[in-house]
């Protein structure tokens, strides 16, 4: 009599067929078919983009120190100036109707986003060094933000007082931001150290986010840390975006990646990546309602890719005309803003492409004589 | 060009004294009286070179804009001299500018790291007939008593092998080529062996140098004679290995240098300096900053600012500075155009050096570029101009020859000359 065991072995081999995973459906969108609808050209190199709450405009910051704000239907352009140095974060309180700005130059500066001549209303030193991320709460009641001074501080809309700040990390502090419950804050440094906390500054956990790091011994210098950050909508999975696999730091040689944090057991449950290597760094990275997650990446070009979460490959990748710095989702979800280096803020329309460019033939070559 | 004592004339054993002092005769001699008035009569001077390896950004260090398109995130500081800004990431050098000069004029069009580094070092192009020596290598020669047991051209490198690197001095003489200290550690073996006591050890040593001396009289060369000289200084260096011992210093010193490697090197430079060494170079690595160039910058020049101004105030309280000639160099700058990666690529047309101590006025400025940092618009200067500003700010007259097998080589490019404004 055979047992079970036995009749594993001696069962006929069947070869496995691999199936070529169905093109991922997300209703009314195909971002596999994402295609510039609209380009804003700024006079320098772009370093970040937002799009405001209700997506009349859209917001960049230049290498000129300044922010703009692109009504996006006229592509009319507001000058914003105010910081002495250049910006990477901005978010919104809609209920206030006020745009946070945070620059390399320590400041945060609160701005009526919807009037005529956008100007400072308040304006806060924050941090010693550069602010690289900020991030309201759910409620809209509390900016946070973090500096390369290595703190973390919340402020109060709209006052921008200070409610309390804290040491947090021993590196420049790259990205901090509420989880949607708006119970806690997550922060990344530059040695891709993952901690949170709870609101009075009290850490909760940390989680090494390795793949994000190097210490590049032949150049002497760290590279890595957290270059966006994104929640799932329902906070249960943790986005962060960089660079990995680096040979050498001072030419960028490295991959782009973004990691995949389970927010209930911290830890990271999927590394995605480009199915063709890409050399660079994910500038941006954002989910998207609809349960994708998009990326973008500067380095050798711009790539704009989609990945589905479960999978470490991307669904989809756009070629861009040249490297980006950012993306931004619209609130109805069915555009993307990438800003670039070349100084162009570019829209990319995700809906089903209704008017394909036809395919032309191929050219037939004329019969030799 | 290499020293090769062809001629086999005693001249070549001449010594920095009778360099100097003109006891020689011929040869090098030749230069000696003019400058043994200035040379012999001051004060020990010294040299200490800090170099930015890889080519520091002159926009993030010395000659900041700004405000404008090329400008970066940062932003300009004043300094301890009214009138001159410098970076924000050099907060504590700035607090001694006063100490400090600027030549903000330099065009050395080289965008090459080793043709670079050449034309800093040596104060010319490359050119495929001639080698010409370090900086080092000539203070060596000019400066270095024949007893100092400290090799004259000490070079503190961040990694790498401790070795003697006799190409550096060119037609100088492998004696005066520089010996580099791998990671601050003391050249190896400076501990007599437990088994040898002093009586022992003179005797062998008798036996070498009756030995040599019998070869000498047959034949003597260039080579032969820095291999008897390297084994005397290693007898003297033995006496002074306690100079390698930064352990010695106190802590709370040794942590306002930094604990981090460039910290520990400039310590050992204080160290040897006020030891007795006549030139030390140490390097901090690294500027080749073609990617994320400002956040690069914000890390290593963290390490760099306060650490120099910690050996600068070092250095004066222990009344070492105003006879030490301090300059801090790279290969080149970094281009005013920021790339796609947010880096700074090289650029050798419009960036700057800052020097001070020695023969240097303090808080002057020379030279200029434009709004924009992408031309010299006043007083252009080269490599060449440099390395003349040094050796004149040491007391030496750079118009100067050196005499190899009696043939006139030029201490400094005779096509170029000091940069006036800027010595006292």
């Amino acid at each position: 009599m055979q047992n079970d065991k036995d009749a594993k072995k001696e069962a006929p081999k069947t070869p496995e067929v691999v199936k070529p995973s169905p093109p991922p459906v997300f209703p009314g969108l195909d971002p596999a078919a994402a295609r510039q609808a609209k380009e804003f050209k700024h006079t320098t190199a772009l370093l970040a983009c937002r799009y405001e709450p209700a997506g009349k405009f859209l917001f960049t910051s230049g290498q000129d120190n300044t922010l703009q704000r692109w009504e996006i239907e006229t592509a009319k352009k507001t000058d914003m100036a105010g910081h002495s140095s250049w910006v990477r974060a901005m978010v919104f309180a809609p209920k206030e109707k006020l745009l946070f700005s945070g620059g390399y130059d320590g400041q945060i500066i609160s701005w009526n986003y919807e009037s005529a001549e956008p100007i400072p209303l308040r304006q806060v030193l924050a941090h010693q060094g550069w602010i690289r991320a900020l991030s309201v709460d759910p409620a809209g009641q509390k900016l946070v933000s973090c500096g390369n001074d290595g703190r973390i501080a919340i402020w109060s809309i709209p006052e921008l007082k200070p409610v309390h700040s804290w040491q947090a990390h021993e590196n420049h502090v790259y990205q901090v931001g509420f989880h949607p419950s708006g119970k806690e804050i997550v922060s990344v440094d530059l040695k891709g150290m993952v901690r949170i906390w709870d609101l009075t500054g009290k850490k909760i956990r940390e989680i090494e986010a390795k793949a994000l790091h190097k210490y590049d011994s032949g150049f002497g210098a760290d590279i890595g840390g957290a270059r966006s950050m994104a929640f799932s909508t329902d906070g249960t999975v943790l986005a962060l975006a960089g660079i990995t696999n680096v040979t050498n730091a001072f030419a960028g040689v490295g991959n782009p990646i973004i990691l995949l944090v389970d927010w209930a057991t911290g830890k990271i449950t999927k590394e995605l990546t480009s199915k063709e290597k890409f050399q660079g760094t994910m500038w941006g990275v954002a989910w998207h309602p609809a349960g994708f997650v998009a990326g973008t990446a500067g380095g050798n070009g711009g790539m704009l890719w989609f990945w589905k979460p479960d999978q470490a490959n991307e669904f989809a990748a756009i070629k861009l005309a040249d490297n980006a710095r950012d993306i931004s989702i619209a609130p109805n979800g069915k555009a993307i803003a990438i800003p670039s280096y070349g100084g162009f803020a570019r829209i990319f329309d995700i809906t089903p492409n209704l008017n394909p460019p036809k395919e032309t033939p191929p050219k037939v070559p004329p019969a030799k004589k | 060009m290499n020293c090769n004592y062809a001629c086999k004339t005693v001249d070549h054993g001449v010594s920095r004294r009778a360099f100097l002092g003109g006891i020689g005769g011929l040869g090098l001699g030749a230069l000696a009286n003019p400058l043994a008035a200035k040379g012999l009569t001051v004060q020990q001077k010294r040299v200490l070179v800090v170099f930015l390896a890889g080519g520091v950004s002159q926009l993030e260090t010395w000659d900041p804009k700004p405000g404008v398109v090329t400008g970066g995130p940062f932003r300009a500081i004043p300094t301890s001299v009214p009138g001159i800004h410098i970076s924000e990431l050099l907060p504590y050098t700035a607090s001694w500018m006063h100490k400090l000069a600027l030549v903000r004029g330099i065009n050395t069009k080289e965008n090459d790291h080793g043709k670079g580094s050449y034309i800093m070092h040596t104060g010319r192009r490359q050119e495929p007939a001639n080698e010409y020596p370090h900086l080092g290598s000539v203070c060596s020669k000019l400066l270095t008593e024949d007893k100092n047991p400290l090799p004259g051209y000490l070079n503190i490198t961040p990694n790498g092998a401790g070795a003697q690197n006799s190409k550096d001095a060119a037609y100088l003489g492998p004696r005066f080529g520089s010996v580099s200290i791998s990671d601050g550690k003391a050249p190896a073996n400076l501990e007599k062996p437990g088994a040898i006591n002093s009586e022992a050890e003179m005797q062998r040593h008798l036996l070498r140098q009756n030995a040599n001396e019998r070869f000498y009289a047959r034949r003597k060369s260039a080579m032969t004679e820095a291999y008897t000289q390297t084994y005397d200084q290693a007898r003297m260096l033995m006496e002074k290995r306690g100079l390698f011992d930064i352990t010695s210093e106190s802590g709370k010193l040794a942590d306002r240098y930094g604990k981090h490697d460039f910290g520990r090197h400039c310590l050992l430079s204080r160290r040897l300096l006020e030891g007795g060494a006549t030139f030390v170079k140490v390097s901090h690595t690294n500027y080749d900053t073609h990617h994320e160039n400002f956040d690069f910058h914000i890390e290593q020049l963290g390490e760099f600012d306060r650490t120099f101004a910690t050996l600068l105030e070092d250095l004066d309280v222990r009344g070492l500075l105003d006879s030490t000639l301090v300059v801090v160099m790279s290969e080149f700058g970094r281009t005013p155009t920021i790339n796609r990666n947010y880096g700074r690529d090289h650029w050798g047309t419009a960036w700057s050096v800052a020097m001070g101590g020695c023969g240097i006025q303090k808080g002057a400025v020379v030279g200029k570029t434009n709004a924009t940092g992408t031309a010299v618009v006043d007083r252009e200067v080269n490599g060449g101009h440099l390395f003349h500003t040094y050796l004149k700010a040491l007391g030496f007259d750079s118009k100067k020859n050196f005499y190899v097998d009696q043939r006139p080589l030029p201490m400094a490019d005779p096509k170029a000359s000091p940069i006036e404004e800027i010595l006292l």
